[in-house]
Formats: structure tokens, C-alpha cells, sequence
């Protein structure tokens, strides 16, 4: 009885031995490849920073407002962290790539979705990118074209436009990365034209007198004072 | 000849139909039926009573006039101005109009004007505002002369002006402009002005059309080209200009046309004018300035609270143009009561060479740094109608040439502001 117990534990001990020495070059491979993508990661981080500050592209997001945007929740710099981004990206891309080339079965199919799923997080990320830089323009051309005109709170004029292209751009990466496609369209529907249709309703009904004051000295008294004060050519 | 002519085929034939001209006068049109036609017989009176020998075309480019301005100009009859002047002329007087696009570009015109000088090889060329309602014939000879005769390269005119008219002309272009270049140019963005063969020549294949401020506003690029080493510069007095009704009388139309190509141009210049010390006088024939003393109906009121409410406004869009310094002063000023109200000519000075360095750099759009210096003009043209609002013709050119005395002592700030942005500081 001993006998067949201290057998079946020297097998089951051959075995494992076995299949660890088998595994072993695997798992080395897997350290090797893990080390080797740091390092292309680490190279890669490297050169994009510098092209990054190349281009200016802190100030460019600071101008167009992503810079406080990603200071005002904690977040770092943006070029620190698109440095960062592509860093654990093609980190975790190296090592899925390396690991599905050493056949371990099941992970296959998820290492195949992964990098499908690339394309579409990068293009989300570009939308978002861009619509922070379209929200951030015409924020600040609707600010400057209020405050020229003289209209009232131009500020609240120029905050209006930027929520609403920032509305627009987050639904749109939402859609690209096919997270909650018709909710997010829906709740942007419904925002959109509440929005509007609030607008519409307390400047037409809420406001009637505001409506008729704004409307009169904008066609007649406010004529009269625009012409004094450009009667005098400024050329 | 540039290797794409802006010049249409149709224009092309009619322009060689012509041939060799002496002298070009240009015309801009759009929907200026209402004074075309008049300027159009007083720039031919003019031809005729100075230049009956010259050979002589008229071009009229036109931005898509609805009003039948291209119509008139061709109409307007040489026997009109023959019968009623009494006066002959020696040659065939051209008359072309073309219609380069639908919508009103002034950099598109001018640079058909100066390619079709080019291609007719006129010896002078003249361009002539179509609202120019106040224009006599002597105009043509006061502007044409110095170039046609005396071998000036351009002509720039000085017209008798309300004295508060063009106070973004008195308070930055002009002084700006002298200040960077050492010649005082008293009308820097004209109506009216006249260029040799050499200058046009020069400017055909110049990368100013193909940017915004040579589409924006040619005239200054023009005048700022003529500053540069090699050209002869003249002034001329022409008298009243009168009321300019197509002037663009949006102040920020105005600053895009004038002060845009003015930061713009020292983009190509920045070589030159950083070395250019004190004022060099300009050939003048005239008075070198003329003013009338009519009160301004102005509402001072409101250029106040819209420079005050536009200094708060626009705080955020401010601090990415301006030193914190210079920022601090401009909203204490914003914030002070009328009766102590200051902008003094040296933060003035300080805020429009932060502005052009601004716009050297980029650091937002170039647009919105014109957009953002509209309501700060404000405060300053508040500042000046108060200031010289009982001053005589004298005190007030006085002032005037204080602030331009401000502009060059400041120059050397402007100069550090450029270089550290080179620097990359």
C-alpha cells in the first residue's frame, strides 16, 4: 500500500517535473519578452516625449483648454499622459503578442480582441482630442465675437458652445468604441434639444421682456448707438 | 510672369488687346454704383487735363457687385468728359472691368491690379477708392506725378481728416509703423496711393497674396513693402477725404484689414526693422498733416464700460497674450471710476508690441489676438477723445507725435519680447 502511494507520488512528481521543465523555456520566454517590451515601450515613450515637446503639443492642449481640463481631475500633463498610454499599451501589446506565439490555449481569442480593439480606442482618443481642441476655439470665438458685439454674459454665451461640442465629442468617442451606442445617442438627443428647446422657450415665453428689450435695442436704439460709435471711421 | 496667372483668359485677351500703357489706373469695386461712375469721370478729367500724351488704361476689379457697378464703369463715356471739359486727349483712354469672384477679397484685386501693370508694362500705376466722393482731377496729377516725373516708387496720399477720424490710424498704425520702419507714413493703410513699375514689379510674385495679410489688407503690405530699402517714398496732400462710407466701420473688419497685415508683416521684416533707430523724414509735397477741429459726436460713455466689461471678459483669453504686469495695469484701468480714468500712452505702447509679439508666436489664434485687442483699443481711443478733447491742431499733433516718441523709446521691449520668443524663452 505504501509501496503504491510513494509510486503514484514519485509519477505524479516525475510528471509535474516533467511538464515544469516543459513550461520552463516558456516562462523564460515570457520573462524575455516581457523584458524586451519594457525596453521597446521605454524607447518608444522615450522618443514620443520628445517629439511631443517637439511640437509644443503641451501648449497646444493648453490652448485649447485639455490642459486644465486634465489638471482639474488629478490628471497629469497631457503629453505625460499619452507618454503613458502608449507606454502600457505597447507594453501589454509586446507581451500578448509574445504570449499568443507560445500557443497557451484560450488566450488566443482575447489577445486577438485586443488588438482589434486598439484601432477604436485610439480613435476615440484622437475624437476627443480634436473635440477639446474645436471646443476650445470656438469657446473662445464666440467670446470674443460676444464681447465685441456687446452682447450680454458673454461668458455664459462662450460656456454654452463649449458644453455642447464637449457633449458632441463624448458621445462620438463613446460610438467609436461601441460602449452604450444607443443611450449615448439618445441622452445626447435628449440634452441637445432640451437644451435648445429651453433656450427657445425662456428667451420667447420666460422672457418676453427680455426678448423685446434685447430685440429693440438690438435693431433700433442699439443702431443708433453702434452708429455714434463708429461714426468716426477707426481708418 | 508667375507661373499661374491670377489674370482669367478673358481678362488676359482684353489687357493684350490693349498693349503697352503708361499708366494703369485700378479701380475695386463692390456695389459702389452710387459713386463709381462720378470718380470714374474725374479720374478720366484728371487724364486728360495732366497726361493727354500718355497712353492710359482704366481696370476695375470687381467682387461680384449686384448693384450694376461693372455696368457703370463701362458706360461712363470719354466724350462725357470731353464735352464738358474742354479738353483733349492725344490717345485711346481703356476701360476693362472684370469680375474676379463673387465675393470681395481686396488682396485678390490688388494683385490683379499689379499683375496687369506688370503685363502692360505701365510705368506708374494709380489706385483709386470708388467711394472716393470728395476726389477732384488733381488728385490724379498729385498722386501720378511723383512717380511718372520725378521717378518716386510710391506715392502715399495725406488727406484733411476730422481729427478724431482714424484714431486707430493716429493711436497705433502710424506710429507703430514709424517706429518699426523710421518713416513717418501718416496714411498707412490709403485709399488712394500710386506705385512704379519697379515696386509692382517686385510685389507679382510676392508671398504676401498668398497669406492673410496680403488678403486682408494689401494696402499695408504695399506701404510697408515701399519702406524697404531701395524704394523712393513720397507723400502727397490731397485735401478732404470726406466721410469714407466703405471703410469698414466694424472696428474689428477694420483691425483685421489694418493692424492683422501690420503684425503680419513683421514676420518678413523681422531682420530689418529690429535694426532701424529714430526717424528718417519722407519727401512730402503739401502740409504733412491737416486736421479739423469739429467736435465728435462720440458716446465716450459706452467705450469706457465696453472696454472695462471686455478687459473682464475676456481675462482667460488675455493672460495668454499678455505679460501678468502689463495684464494687472490694463484691469486696474478697467476697474478705476471715469474721472480717474488712465491708459497711458507707454501701457498702451507695452500692450500693442505684447500683441504683435503674440501674434509672432502664434499663441492662439491670430484671429482671435486681432479680436482680443478691439476692446483694449477702445479704452485707448476713450483715453485719447478725452485728452485731446479741447486740444488745439497743434497740441493734438503734439500728443500725437508723444505717443509716436513713446512707440520708439519702447521699441527696444518689443525687440526683447521677439528675441526671447526666438530663444524659445
Amino acid at each position: 500500500m505504501a509501496d503504491m502511494i510513494a509510486s503514484e507520488l514519485r509519477q505524479a512528481w516525475n510528471e509535474f517535473a516533467r511538464a515544469f521543465a516543459h513550461f520552463l523555456p516558456r516562462l523564460l520566454a515570457i520573462l524575455i519578452i516581457a523584458l524586451l517590451g519594457w525596453l521597446i515601450a521605454s524607447i518608444l515613450t522615450l522618443v514620443l516625449r520628445s517629439l511631443l515637446r517637439l511640437v509644443k503639443f503641451d501648449r497646444l492642449a493648453e490652448r485649447a483648454g485639455a490642459a486644465q481640463l486634465l489638471h482639474k481631475v488629478a490628471l497629469p500633463s497631457p503629453s505625460e499622459l499619452l507618454c503613458r498610454l502608449v507606454f502600457w499599451l505597447s507594453w501589454v501589446g509586446i507581451l500578448l503578442a509574445g504570449i499568443s506565439f507560445l500557443g497557451i490555449a484560450g488566450l488566443q481569442g482575447q489577445i486577438a480582441a485586443f488588438f482589434l480593439f486598439l484601432p477604436r480606442l485610439f480613435g476615440a482618443l484622437l475624437t476627443i482630442f480634436l473635440g477639446m481642441l474645436a471646443a476650445g476655439f470656438f469657446a473662445r470665438a464666440a467670446l470674443l465675437a460676444a464681447v465685441n458685439a456687446d452682447l450680454p454674459s458673454p461668458q455664459v454665451v462662450s460656456d454654452v458652445v463649449k458644453v455642447m461640442i464637449v457633449v458632441l465629442t463624448i458621445s462620438m468617442a463613446f460610438e467609436e468604441l461601441g460602449l452604450a451606442q444607443k443611450t449615448v445617442l439618445i441622452a445626447f438627443t435628449i440634452v441637445f434639444g432640451s437644451l435648445m428647446l429651453g433656450m427657445a422657450i425662456a428667451f420667447g415665453l420666460g422672457g418676453q421682456n427680455l426678448a423685446r428689450q434685447f430685440l429693440e435695442r438690438r435693431f433700433s436704439e442699439q443702431r443708433s448707438k453702434t452708429k455714434k460709435e463708429t461714426d468716426l471711421s477707426p481708418l | 510672369m508667375p507661373d499661374e496667372s491670377i489674370l482669367s483668359d478673358d481678362l488676359l485677351r482684353q489687357l493684350i488687346s490693349v498693349g503697352e500703357v503708361d499708366i494703369l489706373v485700378g479701380l475695386h469695386t463692390h456695389n459702389h454704383a452710387a459713386t463709381v461712375g462720378q470718380v470714374i469721370q474725374v479720374v478720366r478729367e484728371g487724364l486728360l487735363k495732366y497726361f493727354p500724351r500718355e497712353r492710359v488704361a482704366i481696370l476695375n476689379a470687381d467682387g461680384g457687385s449686384h448693384d450694376g457697378s461693372r455696368d457703370i464703369v463701362c458706360a461712363a463715356s470719354i466724350d462725357d468728359v470731353r464735352h464738358s471739359a474742354d479738353i483733349r486727349a492725344l490717345r485711346t483712354l481703356h476701360t476693362i472691368t472684370t469680375q474676379y469672384a463673387d465675393t470681395v477679397s481686396p488682396g485678390t484685386a490688388m494683385h490683379i491690379l499689379v499683375e496687369a501693370a506688370d503685363l502692360l508694362r505701365a510705368k506708374a500705376c494709380v489706385v483709386v477708392a470708388p467711394e472716393s466722393s470728395e476726389i477732384v482731377p488733381e488728385w490724379i496729377d498729385r498722386l501720378l506725378r511723383p512717380i511718372y516725373r520725378d521717378q518716386m516708387d510710391f506715392v502715399a496720399p495725406i488727406y484733411r481728416r476730422h481729427r478724431f477720424e482714424g484714431i486707430l490710424v493716429t493711436n497705433l498704425m502710424y506710429p507703430m509703423l514709424r517706429a518699426l520702419y523710421g518713416k513717418p507714413v501718416r496714411e498707412p493703410h490709403p485709399g488712394e496711393f500710386a506705385f512704379s513699375d519697379r515696386l509692382g514689379g517686385r510685389l507679382v510674385d510676392h508671398p504676401m497674396w498668398t497669406n492673410d495679410a496680403g488678403r486682408m489688407g494689401p494696402e499695408v503690405c504695399f506701404t510697408v513693402e515701399a519702406l524697404s530699402d531701395g524704394f523712393r517714398l513720397a507723400q502727397t496732400y490731397l485735401g478732404p477725404k470726406g466721410h469714407i462710407e466703405q471703410q469698414p466701420t466694424d472696428l474689428v473688419t477694420a483691425m483685421r484689414q489694418s493692424v492683422g497685415p501690420l503684425f503680419g508683416s513683421m514676420e518678413d521684416w523681422n531682420g530689418t526693422w529690429a535694426s532701424i533707430h529714430g526717424t528718417q523724414p519722407v519727401d512730402t509735397i503739401g502740409p504733412a498733416f491737416d486736421v479739423t477741429a469739429a467736435e465728435a459726436d462720440v458716446d465716450l460713455e459706452r467705450l469706457r464700460q465696453m472696454f472695462s466689461s471686455g478687459v473682464a471678459d475676456l481675462a482667460p483669453v488675455l493672460k495668454s497674450i499678455l505679460s501678468p504686469n502689463i495684464l494687472e495695469q490694463l484691469q486696474r484701468a478697467a476697474t478705476i471710476d471715469e474721472k480717474q480714468f488712465s491708459f497711458p500712452d507707454e501701457l498702451w505702447v507695452k500692450t500693442v508690441y505684447e500683441f504683435a509679439a503674440a501674434y509672432h508666436k502664434s499663441v492662439i489664434s491670430r484671429d482671435h489676438i486681432i479680436q482680443a485687442l478691439a476692446p483694449l483699443y477702445r479704452g485707448r481711443a476713450y483715453q485719447f477723445l478725452t485728452e485731446n478733447s479741447q486740444a488745439s491742431s497743434a497740441v493734438f499733433e503734439e500728443h500725437i507725435e508723444a505717443l509716436c516718441g513713446t512707440f520708439e523709446r519702447c521699441k527696444p521691449y518689443l525687440i526683447e519680447l521677439w528675441t526671447a520668443q526666438e530663444r524659445g524663452l
